[in-house]
C-alpha cells in the first residue's frame, strides 16, 4: 500500500513537474521577445472544441428538448440559441481586448471597467462612470450569459454584440474613442498585429486590423461568459437537496401567479427577453427615463426596459436601470407596493399587466430574496490577463 | 332439553353481536375504498389508423408505487417521497398547502368517498394549490378552493392531464398550463375565478373538453397557443365565455389552429371583476366568444345564446387591446371560419363601443356576430341565419365540418429529448467540470489527464471521489462535492473523462 502510494505520488509529481516544465519552457521561448503568451488553443469552460476549431456551448440544459425558440419554460427547459462557434483564439484575443484600456481615447477605460469580473461583470454603481468620471444615465448590466440575448442595452436598441459595443467605444461620454483612433492605436501595437494574425489565420497579413475583427473577437469573448451552475440549477436538474426550505418557498413565491416574477423572469435564463413598463422610480431629482420609447419611436414603450436576467443578481447591486434600489429586499418590495405607485405626476405609462398588487407578506419577500441568492454562480469567471498586449496596466 | 345450554346461548349471542356489527358497519361505517380505479392515462391512436375509429393503439401505462395520503398528512410530503411513475392517492380531508411537483411522471388522484372530496383550501393565504414543472403530470378528483393565485399551474411540462377537479375561487386562474405541449383538460368544474377559469397559455396541442365554467371573468381562454380543441364545454354567466387570442409582449407570439366546437356558450353576462390592468378587464360583459388576433379559428356547432353584448366578437389587437404594442405580434385575426352554430337571443343589452357602433346602424341590439378591424381570408358557412356586423368581406366557408379532427393532442407522447450516456457525460464535463479541470493544463483542480492516470479504468473511483472528495494534495484546493449530479450523470462523466483524448 505504502509503496504504491509512493509510486503514485512520484507519478503525479513527475507529471506535474513535466507539465510545469513544458509550460515554463514554452513560455520562456516567447518571453524573450514577446510579453504576452500565445493565444489559448482550448475553449473556455462550458464549451467543447470541435474538429473545425470552433467552441460549441455544452451544458446540462442541452439535455432538454427544445419546445420553443424563445428558450422559456420551467425548470427543465432548453435555453435559447447561443452565439457560439468562435475559435479559442478569437475568444482569447477578445479577452485581451476586453481588459485593455487601450480601447478608450485616454487609455484609462476598458470594457472591464464597467463589466468587472470581481463585481459579477457589472460595476457595482447605480449608474456607470464614463470618460473623466462622467456619471452616465444607466446601470451597467452583468454580462453573464449575454451570448443568449437577442436584445442588448436596457432599451433593446442593439440586436448584436458587435453593434452594441460600438456605442460605448465611440460615445464621447463613455470610452470616448473614434473608429480611426481605435484602429490606429491597435494597429500600432505590434503584439496585437501578431495576435490578430494568430486569431485570424486566413487574414491578409499586410492588411491593417479592421474594426470588424476587433468587434468579432470581443463578441467571441463576451459570448463565452456562462453562468449556469448555481444552486438553483442543481435543483432544476433534479437534486432536491440543493435548495433549503426557505429557498424552495422563495422559488414557489417567485413562480406563483401571485408574485408573477417568473412570468417575465422566465427560467432558464430568468428573462423572457421582452420589454416591460414597470414604472420604477428614478434616483432623486432625475427626470423619467423614457427607455425603449426613444429607439423604437413608440409612445406605448415609454418607460419600457428589457427584462434583465436575474442570474448572479445577488452579485450586482444596485438594481434597476438607474440603480435606484440598493438591495434585493428593496427591489422585491417595489413589486408589492402597488401598480404604478412610483410614476411621476403627469406621466401616463402603460404599466405591464403583470404589475399588480400581489400583497406579498414580509415573510414572502424575505423568501424571494433567499431564492434570488441561489441564482449565483461564478464558477466560470473569466481570468484577468496577467499582461496586456498594449503594455498598459489592467484597469477594472 | 328445552333448556338451552349456556354454551349455545353464548355462541348465539356472539353470533348476534357479530351480525349486528356487520349490519351496523355496512350501514353506518366508512365505505370500503379498496376498489378505487387506477387513473386512466393518455391514450394514443395509431398513426395511420383512419380518423373515424376510436380504437386505441397505445395507452401510456401506469407504473410505480401507490402512496396514500390521509387527512392530517401532507400531499407535498408524498410528492417528495414519490419517484417517477408513482401514484399519490389523496383521501378526503382538508389540505391547506402549496403542492409543487418538480419531477416527471407523477400522478395525483383524489379519492372521493361518499361525496367527501379531498379538498385543498388556500384560506386566501396560500398562493397556488398545485404548481408543476415536470412532464407527464396527472391531477384529478380534487376540490380546490380559496387560493390567491391558481388552482393548478404548470410551467413547462408536456403530456399533462388535469381532470375531474372542482375549483372555486382560486384567485387569478383556475387551471393554467403554461409552456406545455400535449395536454388534456377535461371534466373540471370551475367558478368565481377573477381572470380565466381555464387558461391555456403559450402551449401547443391541448384539448379542453367537457368542462363547466361559470361566474368567472373569462371561461376558457386559449392565448398565444397553437393546435387547441375546445369542445363540449358549458360556459355560462362569465363575463366572456370562450376566448381565443394573442396577447402582445409575450415571448411566444402566435395563436392559430383552434377549434371551438359543440360548446354551450350561454348567458355570459357576469359583471367584469378582473384586476385593473389585466387583459380580461377590458372584456365587455355579455361576450359569448371572443376571437382577438388569433388565426385559423374554427367555430362550429356551438349553442351560443343569451349573451347580452354579442354572440361572437372578432377583433384585431388595435381594436381589442390598443394599449399594448408589440411589432412581433401580428394583430389581425385571419382565416376565421364560422360553421353552423345555434345563435339566438344575443345582444339584448350591448355596452360600450359595440353599443355605439350598433346605434349608428339604428340598431339598439348587439349582433350575433360582430367583426371589427383588420384580418383577411375569413369565411362563414351560412351568413344569412345570423344577425351580423362587419362580415361583408367574409366569403363562404370551404369546409362544412371538422369531423376529421377528433383531437389536437399529439399522436404519441411528446418524448423527452433522449441523451445518450456519452452525451450526458460530455455535457456534464464541459458544463460543470471544465470550470476547474482541463486536459493538459492546470486550472483550479488537477488536469484531466492526471485524473485519468489516477483512476485508470476505474470510473467508479471517480464517482466515489466526486461524491465525497477528500483533499489528497496540499497544492490543490479542496474539491466541493458534486453529489447534486445524478448517479447516472456521475458515472457518465467519469467514463467520459477516462475516455477523453485531449
Amino acid at each position: 500500500m505504502i509503496l504504491s502510494r509512493v509510486i503514485l505520488k512520484l507519478i503525479i509529481s513527475g507529471s506535474i513537474i513535466g507539465i510545469l516544465a513544458l509550460v515554463f519552457f514554452s513560455g520562456q521561448k516567447s518571453t524573450a521577445y514577446y510579453p504576452v503568451p500565445l493565444l489559448k488553443s482550448t475553449c473556455p469552460p462550458g464549451f467543447k472544441l470541435n474538429a473545425n476549431n470552433e467552441c460549441i456551448a455544452k451544458n446540462l440544459y442541452n439535455q432538454y428538448a427544445v419546445t420553443n425558440k424563445a428558450g422559456v419554460g420551467g425548470l427543465k427547459s432548453a435555453l435559447p440559441e447561443i452565439r457560439d462557434g468562435f475559435s479559442p483564439q478569437e475568444i482569447d484575443l477578445g479577452r485581451y481586448l476586453f481588459f485593455d484600456p487601450a480601447l478608450s481615447a485616454d487609455q484609462t477605460i476598458s470594457c472591464a471597467t464597467c463589466h468587472d469580473p470581481t463585481k459579477g461583470l457589472g460595476d457595482g454603481l447605480a449608474t456607470s462612470r464614463g470618460k473623466d468620471g462622467l456619471r452616465l444615465k444607466r446601470a451597467a448590466p452583468s454580462l453573464y450569459n449575454v451570448g443568449y440575448l437577442k436584445k442588448l442595452f436596457w432599451d433593446g436598441r442593439a440586436s448584436t454584440l458587435e453593434e452594441q459595443m460600438l456605442e460605448p467605444l465611440f460615445s464621447m461620454q463613455e470610452m470616448g474613442n473614434t473608429p480611426e483612433n481605435l484602429l490606429k492605436t491597435i494597429n500600432d501595437i505590434e503584439n496585437y498585429r501578431k495576435l490578430f494574425t494568430e486569431a485570424y489565420p486566413n487574414r491578409n497579413k499586410a492588411a491593417p486590423i479592421a474594426l470588424e475583427e476587433i468587434t468579432n473577437a470581443i463578441t467571441a469573448f463576451q459570448s463565452s461568459l456562462i453562468s449556469l451552475n448555481s444552486k438553483y440549477d442543481q435543483y432544476a436538474h433534479g437534486y432536491d437537496e440543493a435548495l433549503n426550505k426557505n429557498e424552495i418557498e422563495g422559488l414557489n413565491v417567485f413562480r406563483s401567479f401571485v408574485a408573477r416574477c417568473a412570468e417575465c423572469h422566465t427560467p432558464p435564463l430568468f428573462t423572457n427577453q421582452q420589454f416591460a413598463v414597470i414604472g420604477t422610480p428614478e434616483t432623486d431629482g432625475l427626470p423619467l427615463d423614457p427607455g425603449a420609447e426613444i429607439p423604437f419611436k413608440d409612445k406605448s414603450l415609454r418607460g419600457a426596459f428589457k427584462v434583465p436576467s436575474l442570474r448572479n443578481i445577488a452579485q450586482t447591486p444596485p438594481y434597476m436601470h438607474s440603480g435606484r434600489f440598493k438591495t434585493l429586499r428593496e427591489t422585491v418590495q417595489f413589486y408589492t407596493d402597488g401598480r404604478g405607485h412610483a410614476i411621476p405626476e403627469g406621466e401616463n405609462l402603460l404599466i405591464h399587466w403583470h404589475i399588480w398588487e400581489p400583497n406579498l407578506t414580509d415573510y414572502e419577500l424575505d423568501r424571494l430574496v433567499d431564492f434570488l441568492k441561489t441564482l449565483t454562480d461564478e464558477s466560470f469567471k473569466p481570468k484577468v490577463p496577467e499582461a496586456l498586449p498594449s503594455g498598459l496596466k489592467i484597469s477594472t | 332439553m328445552n333448556k338451552k345450554s349456556p354454551f349455545i346461548k353464548i355462541i348465539t349471542s356472539i353470533l348476534l353481536i357479530g351480525v349486528g356489527i356487520f349490519i351496523g358497519k355496512s350501514f353506518f361505517g366508512p365505505k370500503s375504498v379498496e376498489t378505487v380505479p387506477i387513473p386512466s392515462t393518455m391514450k394514443y391512436r395509431n398513426i395511420g389508423l383512419s380518423n373515424d375509429t376510436t380504437q386505441v393503439a397505445s395507452s401510456q401505462e401506469f407504473t410505480g408505487n401507490i402512496i396514500e395520503v390521509k387527512n392530517g398528512s401532507s400531499i407535498q410530503k408524498a410528492v417528495k417521497e414519490a419517484n417517477p411513475g408513482d401514484l399519490i392517492r389523496v383521501y378526503p380531508g382538508t389540505y391547506s398547502e402549496n403542492v409543487y411537483i418538480d419531477k416527471d411522471n407523477i400522478s395525483l388522484q383524489g379519492v372521493v368517498i361518499n361525496g367527501d372530496w379531498p379538498t385543498l383550501d388556500g384560506k386566501k393565504e396560500i398562493n397556488d394549490a398545485f404548481l408543476y414543472s415536470g412532464n407527464g403530470i396527472l391531477i384529478e378528483n380534487f376540490k380546490i378552493i380559496n387560493y390567491k393565485g391558481n388552482g393548478v399551474m404548470g410551467q413547462a411540462g408536456n403530456n399533462f392531464i388535469i381532470r375531474n377537479n372542482w375549483i372555486i375561487d382560486t384567485g387569478v386562474y383556475g387551471i393554467f398550463p403554461q409552456y406545455g405541449k400535449n395536454g388534456l383538460i377535461e371534466h373540471n368544474v370551475l367558478s368565481k375565478i377573477a381572470d380565466a377559469a381555464i387558461y391555456v397559455g403559450m402551449c401547443d396541442n391541448v384539448d379542453v373538453l367537457h368542462n363547466e365554467v361559470f361566474d368567472n371573468v373569462a371561461g376558457i381562454e386559449i392565448e398565444n397557443s397553437r393546435h387547441c380543441l375546445v369542445e363540449n364545454n358549458y360556459a355560462h354567466n362569465n363575463t366572456g365565455g370562450l376566448l381565443a387570442f394573442v396577447t402582445p409582449g409575450l415571448p411566444i407570439k402566435t395563436t392559430f389552429d383552434v377549434i371551438l366546437r359543440n360548446n354551450f356558450v350561454v348567458n355570459n353576462n357576469h359583471e367584469n371583476f378582473g384586476a385593473p390592468g389585466s387583459t380580461v378587464s377590458g372584456i365587455p360583459s355579455g361576450t359569448g366568444i371572443l376571437i382577438m388576433a388569433a388565426d385559423d379559428v374554427i367555430v362550429e356547432n356551438n349553442i351560443i345564446t343569451g349573451n347580452n353584448n354579442t354572440g361572437i366578437t372578432i377583433v384585431d389587437l388595435a381594436t381589442g387591446d390598443p394599449k399594448a404594442n408589440d411589432p412581433n405580434s401580428e394583430g389581425n385575426p385571419d382565416r376565421v371560419v364560422i360553421l353552423d352554430n345555434i345563435m339566438f337571443n344575443n345582444g339584448n343589452d350591448p355596452t360600450g363601443e359595440i353599443k355605439t357602433i350598433m346605434l349608428t346602424q339604428l340598431d339598439s341590439k348587439g349582433p350575433d356576430i360582430f367583426a371589427y378591424g383588420g384580418g383577411t381570408g375569413s369565411t362563414i358557412r351560412d351568413k344569412n341565419r345570423y344577425r351580423t356586423f362587419g362580415l361583408d368581406n367574409y366569403g363562404i366557408a370551404q369546409i362544412t365540418d371538422t369531423k376529421d379532427i377528433p383531437t389536437m393532442m399529439t399522436p404519441s407522447p411528446v418524448p423527452p429529448r433522449s441523451v445518450s450516456k456519452e452525451e450526458l457525460g460530455e455535457l456534464t464535463y464541459y458544463g460543470v467540470c471544465a470550470g476547474c479541470h482541463a486536459f493538459g493544463t492546470r486550472l483550479i483542480g488537477p488536469p484531466t489527464d492526471i485524473i485519468q492516470a489516477i483512476h485508470n479504468d476505474n470510473p467508479q473511483g471517480i464517482v466515489d471521489y466526486i461524491t465525497n472528495p477528500k483533499n489528497l494534495r496540499e497544492d490543490y484546493p479542496e474539491m466541493p462535492p458534486q453529489n447534486y449530479l445524478s448517479e447516472e450523470a456521475k458515472m457518465a462523466v467519469a467514463k467520459y473523462i477516462l475516455a477523453l483524448k485531449n
